[in-house]
């Protein structure tokens, strides 16, 4: 198949509405970040940390998140099926509704109509237009692959297909609710219903976005950026399957020592515990490929990206299922050691892979190279600093609350009150604060550098004499 | 080999294998009335209440409160009994939150009186200057909008008539506008005058706030 058949338009497209949303989902991170040691930023009700919160969850996970996913899914369909996309027009489109979508979610959040159903909170005519988006990518997903010329399809597509697919089925769960008028609606489940069937969503969106598409990039990028084989085929088999079952039957470990029946909450944390094992695989999986090639951690900017990446991934997969069991999430439900722990997964995992990704992509796709090797680097080291501040002041920050809502004095009694706990910790918000702004920096020059690429390339492009 | 090269046939088995999970931890406890009881102590929110509801959500006060007191002994010192399963059959949806940057509600009602929240939503700072919670006094220049309270106590199936759902908004409004209302004189500090005799946002989610764990009160009074 010719390179130049490909629809690299649509990868284009969507790489750099990622890092738009990104860097909006950012500021009002930093904006939330600062409102919580100093509440004078509560300028304005659509202002307010209520509202603002949910702009930025949603901002980066639907919007970033999903936007960089597109990208790489788009990309990894093309070239591993060997075939370009069966309708660019459908995914041209699919492009223009995704952004659409995501602008109309940030102004209908801003304005306070939100479900307050964590990473559902858009308003029931937002759904359907994400299902209906949802739709048309699956269309061309599943069009491409049954045209596809390569016969087996490797691992990366095996993640594109369950999340497609398993995506699909928690959103609609979810979001089933009946509407009162176009801006305002009631969820169709009652009480302890309504929250295991949210936490049965949030735990697995969060999973179906920051994890199962990354990996289809860790276990594609990885090898093509290194020219190394995959280290084990099997271990992927056993790795995913073992990861799709038992997620699916963990979303109680948000809900522990709640109202929830004891028994799910049990459930919950056995399989938590067991998704240590598939998590791990990948990680291992990873890092045997590089085995007798570690030099290209230096000789490579690419691959620090992914290791890294992965070994937070490792981490967070054993924080998790810790944090989850009776006696620790005892301690550390509701406080800000959670806060640590998504952002390590987030602003770790999530955002190295999809860098790392993303300076692959754009110069295959323009052909003239990266703009600037140096200032990934400097990306890079911006990025892991800001985040490794920013989280180890969160656990810190979490263990010193859970110890403080514990205290008691000798007699019995309370020793510390509520805003104690909480005033006591705006020291770690100012540092964590300034640990974004580190990150920020980091992001920006990610973005300018992609910008350069395109730019670079163009100018290549007006000057044919000199090529 | 296999399903590795059949993509529809591996979309349907994945969906069999996401699916199990799924049907065990959700929808099977769904169908079991076990999971949410319902109680006789437990009254669904009047009309007032259920809107002061909307108003939280709206704001996404549950970004920062919780919910639910679990059965830890600091935890039932520090906001009272735990929370049990009965006293959210009403909830839709449900608010128990998943972060505290300030402290659980689930026990507030009746904890202050409506004159400490009026001075409080105005400006949390005024009475705790370390506190972050965001100053909600422009909640208090907005008029409650009830047109859809009818259609809303519809939806959720409360069972009030239509007239009870007017009788029950005239009531509200009835008593927090009186001369004699005990928190008379902190509303009408934070009321802009041409609003003192209107319910606004502000009155009812104070009204919901006062709510909360009250059935579950009544209850340990009683017994
Ligand atoms: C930025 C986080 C934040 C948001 C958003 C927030 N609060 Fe608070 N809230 C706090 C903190 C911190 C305290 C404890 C200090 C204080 O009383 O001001 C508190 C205290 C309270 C209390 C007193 C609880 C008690 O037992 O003393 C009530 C009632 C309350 N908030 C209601 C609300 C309502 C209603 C909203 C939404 C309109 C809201 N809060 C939004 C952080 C927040
Ligand atoms: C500059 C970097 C960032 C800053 C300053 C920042 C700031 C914050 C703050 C202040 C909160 C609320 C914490 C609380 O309520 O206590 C938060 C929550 C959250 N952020 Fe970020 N964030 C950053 C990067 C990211 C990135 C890159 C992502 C995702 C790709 C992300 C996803 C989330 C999510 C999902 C939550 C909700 C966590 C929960 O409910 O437990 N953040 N962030
Ligand atoms: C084996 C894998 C994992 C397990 C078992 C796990 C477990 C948990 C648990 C128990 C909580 C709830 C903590 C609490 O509220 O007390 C949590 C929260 C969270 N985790 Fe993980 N985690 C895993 C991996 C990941 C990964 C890879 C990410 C990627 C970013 C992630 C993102 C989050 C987010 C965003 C939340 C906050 C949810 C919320 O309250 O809004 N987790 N996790």
């Amino acid at each position: 198949m010719k390179e130049n058949s490909y629809d690299y338009q649509i990868v284009r497209g969507f790489t750099f509405s990622a890092l738009f949303w990104l860097i909006i989902g950012l500021i009002v991170g930093l904006w939330i970040a600062f409102q919580m040691f100093n509440p004078a930023l509560n300028l304005t009700p659509w202002l307010s940390f209520g509202r603002l919160r949910v702009v930025h969850t949603n901002g980066l996970g639907l919007g970033f998140g999903l936007a960089g996913i597109f990208a790489c899914s788009y990309y990894m369909l093309q070239k591993l099926s060997r075939t370009p996309l069966v309708f660019p027009r459908l995914a041209k489109a699919h492009l223009y509704l995704f952004n659409v979508i995501i602008a109309l979610a940030a102004l209908s959040l801003f304005a306070g109509m939100n479900t307050s159903k964590e990473y559902a909170e858009l308003e029931w005519p937002l759904d359907i237009a994400v299902v209906v988006m949802w739709v048309i990518f699956a269309i061309n997903v599943f069009a491409t692959l049954v045209k596809r010329q390569e016969k087996q399809m490797y691992v990366s597509l095996w993640y594109i297909i369950a999340m497609t697919v398993t995506i699909a089925v928690l959103y609609i769960v979810n979001n089933l609710e009946v509407p009162v008028n176009l801006f305002k609606s009631y969820s169709v489940y009652a009480g302890v219903n309504d929250a295991n069937v949210q936490w049965w969503y949030g735990h697995n969106i969060v999973g179906f976005i920051f994890t199962v598409p990354i990996l289809a990039m860790f276990y594609y990028f990885l090898p093509v950026s290194t020219g190394l084989p995959l280290f084990s085929h099997r271990l992927s088999i056993i790795s995913f399957w073992s990861l799709i079952f038992a997620y699916l039957w963990t979303g109680a470990h948000h809900l522990m020592l709640t109202p929830l029946p004891e028994w799910i909450q049990t459930v919950g944390i056995a399989f938590s515990i067991f998704l240590i094992a598939p998590s791990w695989g990948s990680v291992i999986n990873g890092y045997y490929t590089l085995r007798g090639n570690w030099e290209q951690m230096r000789s490579n900017y690419l691959v620090k990206f992914f290791i890294l990446g992965i070994t937070f991934y490792g981490l967070q997969t054993i924080q998790g299922p810790t944090q989850g069991l009776r006696t620790l999430t005892s301690f550390f439900h509701y406080t800000d050691w959670v806060i640590g722990h998504v952002h390590m997964g987030t602003m770790g995992w999530v955002t190295m892979t999809i860098s790392a990704a993303f300076y692959y992509m754009i110069p295959k796709i323009t052909g003239t190279g990266l703009y600037s090797i140096r200032i990934a680097n400097v990306h890079f080291w911006l990025i892991l600093v800001g985040q490794l501040v920013w989280t180890v002041t969160m656990w810190i920050g979490g263990i010193q609350q859970g110890a403080m809502w514990k205290a008691t004095d000798p007699d019995g009694s309370l020793t510390y009150n509520f805003l104690d706990s909480i005033a006591s910790l705006y020291p770690y918000y100012k540092i964590r604060f300034a640990a974004g702004i580190v990150y920020f920096a980091g992001i920006i020059l990610f973005a300018w550098n992609l910008v350069m690429t395109i730019r670079k390339s163009q100018e290549v492009k007006n000057q044919p004499l000199n090529r | 080999m296999g399903v590795y090269s059949k993509p529809v046939v591996f979309a349907i088995l994945s969906a069999v294998v996401i699916l199990i999970g799924t049907v065990v931890t959700v929808f099977i406890p769904m169908l079991m009335p076990s999971t949410q009881p319902v109680s006789d102590y437990v009254k669904p929110y009047t009309v007032v209440e259920l809107e002061g509801r909307d108003i939280y959500i709206r704001e996404g006060c549950n970004n920062c409160h919780t919910q639910t007191v679990r059965p830890l002994r600091t935890e039932v010192l520090r906001y009272g009994e735990y929370s049990k399963p009965e006293e959210f059959a009403y909830d839709r949806p449900f608010l128990w939150g998943s972060r505290r940057t300030g402290p659980d509600l689930n026990r507030v009602g009746g904890k202050y009186p409506d004159s400490w929240h009026y001075k409080h939503m105005k400006s949390p700072q005024s009475m705790f200057d370390k506190s972050n919670m965001p100053p909600y006094g422009w909640m208090a220049e907005n008029r409650l909008d009830t047109r859809y309270s009818k259609k809303k106590i519809s939806i959720l199936g409360y069972g009030y008539t239509e007239e009870e759902v007017e009788r029950q908004i005239a009531g509200y409004k009835a008593r927090v506008t009186s001369p004699s209302y005990d928190s008379k004189e902190a509303r009408n500090e934070v009321t802009p005058e041409e609003l003192r005799n209107e319910l606004t946002e502000m009155d009812a989610v104070i009204a919901y706030l006062q709510k909360l764990g009250r059935d579950v009160k009544n209850m340990e009074a009683e017994e």
